[in-house]
């Protein structure tokens, strides 16, 4: 027991290390997971946890599979024929029908509110974090205690009065009222990812750029930026992600089809479809590509940064 | 955070740090709609608002009628506790197989970490249509495959819906603790498990000797989430069920959101998210006291 609890304390430490390896290098990230690749006891093949994996993978994939394939049939084809197969006839009607209603809008309201909202959160948590880690007082260390405890706050309890605050503020149903309360949930976890990494720039550094006359707002721009690129990248595509799924502020917080963002445009789809699922799903492939896309050409950032961004 | 301290400790002599003023915009958001908030659904708490109108003081009469005179209520509360058990005994184990299962090194796994991060990608309404046309009676799952149980109105029959529910947000939640799991597994020494494979231990005295104490932070801090995540759930059940049928997974979130939205009951509404928020704290406190004190900041860290 003793054994295991001091090498539990060196491991934290090992981790932490990483930006400090490779400082600047915005791939160091990646090349902590392969040299990690060390964890689990691989040599001989476990067919248990074999089975288990692929079972899962089929859990995991027919549903996807499914929105792929029924989102290029008729809803006459989904009645008629075994729906796990493919179409015979497949079509793309789906997809015009919902390019016709308005998706472009929506999807752009989308763009609109997850790109401000990202924008703003990275550059006012890469400031408090500056702030957080090279305080020399003790509101720094407060600062990060409130903010922390922002994390357990949840959502869901606190958007009535949110919901109050934004009709007094005379913003509601207006993408003013998606971004502001996302970017201000957004904060504590952007803080934490981006100061766990602002943390290991050696202090000689900011001495050094200190002696040469560097005001804080050169060491930021100069410093702590290119140093914290690998968390800002984390904590930019997890909130990109967060704000482009999330569907309770909107369905609190916008009224009008013309500030409609997609989670909620694909519940509207549904009612106004009705019975035409392969139009429905045909909305869901879409809103889901671009972040399938993103995922494809980011996905070791994406990756990486949730691990480092939660896991020890 | 006692390093940071020192750290900054050590390098402030006779400099000071950056100014106050850099984390002003990240207090003023905050400040403004979260931390305000929260007081703000306490004080929501005790006045009668039905939306159209302006809130007015009623003192205690929320609490008493959502504590005494709403048997619901406690309806809610146990539906919630089943969700929330239910959903941690689901997506843990498998969360906890997977990220070990992902951690190994074989180049298939690396292709079915891939593939297990896809739910991610999807929102809760789209995840929400897939599964409601995948479980209706009429096409869907129950029309494809030849099975006799299949066909049921898995949405629809109030003694299934709860644990179609645990299932589907688990569908959801799963891929991301198994990540965790994943991360917290590559960092467990090497040298431990060669160590133990020399002592001639195998793999599940491994599992439970090295891998399980290893990942007990880990573990904390998933856990967590998972259940804080739970408690606090809604999208999905709303998208799916909207509570239906009989409120057999009317959870308190949803409740929340029924009565504060649909039924126009903001004062009760906002009763209901006090208890949600003070059992959320509750919770997490009692998991990072659990994960003992010397802990706490790189805890509060992870969480």
């Amino acid at each position: 027991m003793t054994h295991a609890a001091s090498t539990q304390s060196a491991t934290p430490e090992a981790g932490k290390g990483v930006p400090a390896e490779v400082p600047g290098a915005d791939r160091g990230d990646i090349k902590q997971n392969k040299v990690r690749r060390t964890g689990a006891p691989g040599e001989k093949p476990n067919i248990l946890a074999g089975i288990g994996g692929w079972l899962w993978l089929a859990v995991i994939i027919l549903p996807i599979y499914y929105i792929f394939i029924t989102s290029f049939r008729t809803s006459e084809d989904l009645r008629a024929s075994n729906q796990l197969l493919p179409s015979t006839n497949p079509t793309i009607a789906p997809f015009i029908k919902v390019l016709q209603n308005d998706f472009l809008h929506y999807f752009s309201n989308s763009v609109i509110v997850t790109l401000s909202t990202v924008a703003v959160v990275l550059s006012v948590s890469v400031m408090a974090a500056y702030y957080i880690t090279r305080s020399t007082t003790l509101g720094g260390k407060r600062l990060f205690q409130i903010i922390l405890l922002g994390i357990a706050i949840p959502v869901q309890a606190t958007i009535i009065p949110v919901y109050y605050l934004i009709q007094q503020l005379g913003i509601y149903d207006t993408l003013w009222a998606l971004i502001l309360p996302q970017i201000a949930f957004a904060i504590p976890l952007s803080v934490l990812i981006i100061v766990n990494f602002v943390r290991d720039i050696p202090a000689e550094l900011f001495e050094s750029m200190k002696v040469d006359g560097a005001g804080e707002w050169r060491i930021l721009f100069s410093l702590v930026l290119p140093m914290a690129k690998p968390a800002l990248m984390t904590v930019g595509i997890y909130q990109a992600l967060q704000v482009w799924n999330s569907f309770l502020f909107p369905l609190v917080l916008t009224q009008s089809s013309d500030v409609r963002v997609l989670p909620l445009s694909l519940w509207e789809y549904s009612g106004q479809f009705g019975i035409d699922v392969p139009a429905t799903l045909a909305a869901v492939v879409l809103s889901a590509l671009p972040l399938l896309v993103v995922y494809i050409f980011a996905r070791r950032h994406i990756v990486a940064g949730l691990t480092a961004g939660f896991g020890k | 955070m006692t390093e940071t301290a020192a750290r900054s400790k050590a390098s402030g002599l006779g400099h000071k740090g950056p100014s106050f003023l850099m984390a002003v915009p990240a207090v003023l958001f905050f400040g403004i709609f979260a931390l305000i908030p929260l007081i703000g659904v306490v004080v929501i708490s005790f006045m009668e608002w039905n939306v159209l109108g302006s809130p007015t003081w009623v003192g205690l009469s929320n609490w008493t009628a959502v504590l005494f005179d709403r048997p619901f209520t406690w309806t809610a509360l146990s539906l919630t506790l089943v969700f929330v058990v239910g959903s941690y005994l689901f997506q843990a184990p498998v969360a906890l197989l997977l990220g070990v299962f992902m951690a190994g090194q074989q180049r298939y796994r690396a292709l079915l970490a891939v593939l297990y991060f896809l739910p991610l990608l999807f929102s809760s309404v789209a995840v929400g249509l897939t599964f409601q046309s995948l479980f209706s009676p009429n096409y869907g799952l129950s029309a494809a495959l030849p099975f006799e149980w299949l066909p049921n109105d898995w949405l629809a029959n109030s003694d299934l819906v709860m644990w179609v529910m645990i299932f589907v947000v688990g569908w959801c939640f799963v891929p991301f603790h198994g990540l965790l799991y994943q991360a917290g597994v590559r960092q467990i020494p090497a040298s431990m498990y060669e160590a133990a494979t020399i002592d001639g231990a195998g793999r599940l005295r491994q599992f439970f000797s090295i891998t399980l104490p290893q990942l007990r932070y880990t573990i904390i801090t998933s856990s967590t989430l998972m259940l804080v995540g739970s408690l606090t759930y809604f999208d999905l059940i709303y998208v799916l069920t909207g509570g239906q049928p009989a409120d057999a997974v009317r959870i308190l979130p949803l409740d929340m959101y029924v009565t504060g939205f649909a039924s126009y009951n903001l004062g009760y509404a906002s009763v209901i998210a006090v208890i949600l928020v003070a059992i959320g704290l509750t919770l997490s406190l009692l998991l990072n006291v659990l994960s003992g004190s010397s802990k706490m900041d790189s805890d509060k860290a992870g969480a």
